[in-house]
């Protein structure tokens, strides 16, 4: 139960705060204390009503394996994007493997690394950012994240440097990670006027293996800056993902998230959007595929605390079989939010009779002047343009795989660079085509 | 070409075809008129398959077969095509993929090999030239947002690409401005051909006068009450449809 666990993140905690300066002891341990206090979310908290987190809570959950189990670069091929040459930090069963990982040339002042070796050569940076936009608070499974993580991707873009290429955090888990437990921790901080694209991405090579990741991700996008972040969430339909992002954003700055969850057995993922400042502009698409008896949930916050800034969020599911899929969308005006505007929107396509949704728009609205819509809808595949196809000698699979793909392909047309909008393409249509 | 015995169909539990005989050999175009609700468009329907219809009675046999028997898919394989009133929206799929997806299907299904989207452009630059349009608007979303004489344009588009043995245009004349409908009109007959067949539903003698028909026939309540040449089309203008209708009811 949660003490066991418990015992798992203190043993932990005590050996990863030898290595880490005082601040961040101090932060890790009033972590732990919290979590002593909370345990895991009850079933009569809202916040996870409809997520079944049973077995999470009721595990018994070792530490993952140090070892990084010989993997190759050729099993991680169908994993980098075609694009073997980016900047990729590969962590196998939650530790940083320098191996398997790919370093090309960066602009001058650019850090990508594990958060291991941050900690030693960019202690102030960490200081500033590490735990400060994600506090432990925030819930049970960020409060374990704080208290108990080893290792993660650390990405610091310095003040108008454009990264012309993306940088790929890679999770990936092995058949020994069987029965364990990695808290991944990520910091991303984009600095005035900079640019990048980042992408993270969780999976496995052990289709079968049940296991939990609880990874959270703090992202900071200074002033004027432009960040697209991207999200894959493959892991293994038997695994466990609770997964956060904390964005805090500053003027006039641009950020674009897209999470796509298509594995694990029950899969949580909570991005919250801080606007710090004016005229910031915030785009969160995400798609999910579900199958079997998945769960798949997002739930989104974006908090508009100052005027005249724009969100835009499309979430969009496919779901077949008995899976479930839970989408939460708040949006937060204060007073002080004028000339807010605001959209969301979450559509589903259910693709068998017994697959459900639970979707729930929640909008906060306290300031006058402003533009804020949400939608959602839960539908089949179109009759009519299923016949229509049909009728142009299209046979009815294909028909069907063919609307399902047009109405997945409609959110992924939003990421913005062209190899990324292409693997979700084509992991879509390997999806629909093979089932893989 | 197409054998059409007794059919009768029926939506919801009502009846619509009430028995309808028509019989259509290669290279003939026949024209079916009739007042709103009558059942052209059932009939159409009937023929390319909807699953919203039932079919209760009669027979249909298309180039030897048994087209009732068939899924609409491999009605389309082969060679039947409806260009539909209604033309369906399909957001997110381009116009080219969409048409591309067709024809290998339709290619697929007769044993020859896809072609690659190269070969195809080729032979779509072709066919826009047959209806007058710029290759623009494939790559915009099937029908999504079309104006409706371009959704009828976009059918004689893929009328001409999967060249049919047995096309049915269900009023692709109506919402047309007189440019287009010249445009539609030359683009069908240029398609014309001993073994292609034509059934025309329309409200409007003027499109025969392009199309100019073999056959006439009037549809009324589910039932052909009258057949003729071109001329039954103009006497139609002239005196409406209550003159066939009444004509009917003393025979
Ligand atoms: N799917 C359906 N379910 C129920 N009733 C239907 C259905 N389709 C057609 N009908 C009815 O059958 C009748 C014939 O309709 P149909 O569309 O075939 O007429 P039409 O001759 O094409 O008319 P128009 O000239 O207006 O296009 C109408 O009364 C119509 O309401
Ligand atoms: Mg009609």
């Amino acid at each position: 139960m949660s003490e066991t666990l418990l015992q798992e993140t203190d043993a932990r905690a005590g050996a990863a705060i030898a290595e880490g300066p005082d601040w961040l002891e101090a932060v890790r341990r009033a972590a732990a204390e919290r979590f002593a206090q909370t345990g895991f979310p009850g079933s009569r908290d809202e916040e996870w009503r409809f997520t079944p987190i049973g077995p999470i809570a009721q595990g018994v959950w070792r530490a993952a394996p140090t070892a990084s189990a010989g993997v190759t670069r050729e099993q991680l091929a169908p994993f980098t994007f075609g694009h073997p040459e980016w900047n990729t930090l590969v962590f196998v069963n939650g530790l940083y493997s320098e191996a398997l990982s790919t370093a090309s040339a960066l602009p001058a002042g650019v850090v990508v690394s594990s958060l291991a070796e941050a900690l030693r050569s960019d202690g102030a940076l960490l200081e500033r950012h590490l735990t400060r936009h994600a506090p432990a608070e925030g819930s049970p499974f960020t409060a374990v994240n704080t208290a108990s993580f080893r290792e993660g991707g650390v990405v610091h873009v310095p003040a108008n440097v454009d990264l012309d290429q993306p940088v790929h955090l890679l999770f990936v888990s092995t058949a020994a990670a069987g029965g364990s437990v990695t808290h991944p921790r990520n910091l991303i901080v984009v600095e005035r006027g900079a640019r990048a694209s980042v992408i993270e991405s969780y999976v496995t090579l052990a289709p079968g293996q049940s296991y939990w990741s609880n990874p959270v991700t703090e992202v900071s996008a200074g002033a004027g800056s432009w960040l697209e972040h991207t999200r894959i969430q493959r892991e293994s339909e038997a695994a466990y993902h609770v997964g956060l992002t904390h964005v805090d954003q500053q003027r006039d700055s641009h950020y674009r998230s897209f999470s796509m969850a298509m594995g694990a057995a029950l899969a949580r993922h909570n991005l919250h959007v801080r606007l710090n400042d004016e005229n910031v502009e915030t785009l969160m698409y995400g798609l999910y595929l579900t199958r079997g008896e998945q769960v798949a949930d997002n739930h989104t916050a974006i908090f508009h605390d100052h005027p005249n800034c724009r969100s835009w969020e499309v979430y969009k599911g496919v779901l077949d079989d008995r899976s479930r899929a839970v989408f939460n969308g708040k949006v937060f005006v204060t007073p002080e939010a004028q000339k807010t505007d605001a959209k969301q929107t979450n559509r589903n396509l259910l693709l068998s009779d017994s697959a459900k949704v639970n979707t729930k728009p929640q909008l906060e609205i306290f300031a006058d002047d402003v533009k804020c819509t949400h939608g959602a809808t839960v539908g089949r595949l179109d009759s009519a343009a299923l016949f229509y196809a049909r009728s142009r000698g299209v046979p009815a699979a294909a028909a069907e795989r063919l609307l399902t793909y047009a109405f997945a392909a409609e959110v992924i047309d939003e990421v913005a660079l062209p190899p990324v909008r292409e693997e979700l393409d084509r992991l879509v249509l390997e999806r629909l085509e093979t089932g893989v | 070409m197409l054998n059409i015995k007794d059919l009768r169909a029926s939506a919801g539990g009502v009846e619509i075809l009430k028995g309808i005989n028509l019989a259509v050999r290669p290279g003939e175009v026949h024209a079916i008129m009739g007042p709103n609700g009558s059942g052209k468009s059932t009939l159409a329907q009937v023929l390319a398959g909807h699953p919203a219809y039932e079919v209760t009675g009669g027979s249909v046999t298309y180039l030897e077969q048994d087209l009732l028997d068939m899924e609409p898919e491999e009605r389309a394989q082969a060679g039947v095509f409806l260009a539909f009133q209604y033309p369906v929206e399909i957001p997110g799929v381009s116009n080219a993929y969409f048409l591309r997806a067709a024809y290998n299907e339709i290619r697929k299904a007769r044993g020859m090999e896809e072609v690659d989207s190269m070969d195809f452009i080729d032979l779509l630059e072709e066919k826009l030239k047959l209806v007058e349009w710029e290759s623009e608007i494939m790559s915009r979303a099937v029908n999504a947002g079309f104006s409706g004489g371009e959704k009828k344009r976009n059918e004689i588009l893929q009328l001409a690409v999967l060249e049919p043995k047995l096309a049915i245009l269900d009023e692709t004349d109506s919402g047309l401005d007189i440019d287009a409908l010249r445009i539609v009109a030359a683009g069908v007959n240029k398609l014309r051909s001993q073994d292609r067949s034509f059934i025309v539903v329309t409200h409007y003698q003027r499109l025969l006068n392009y199309i100019v028909p073999d056959h006439v026939h009037v549809l009324s309540s589910g039932r052909i009450v009258r057949s003729g040449g071109k001329e039954l089309a103009l006497e139609l203008e002239a005196r409406g449809y209550e003159w066939v209708e009444a004509a009917e009811a003393m025979a």
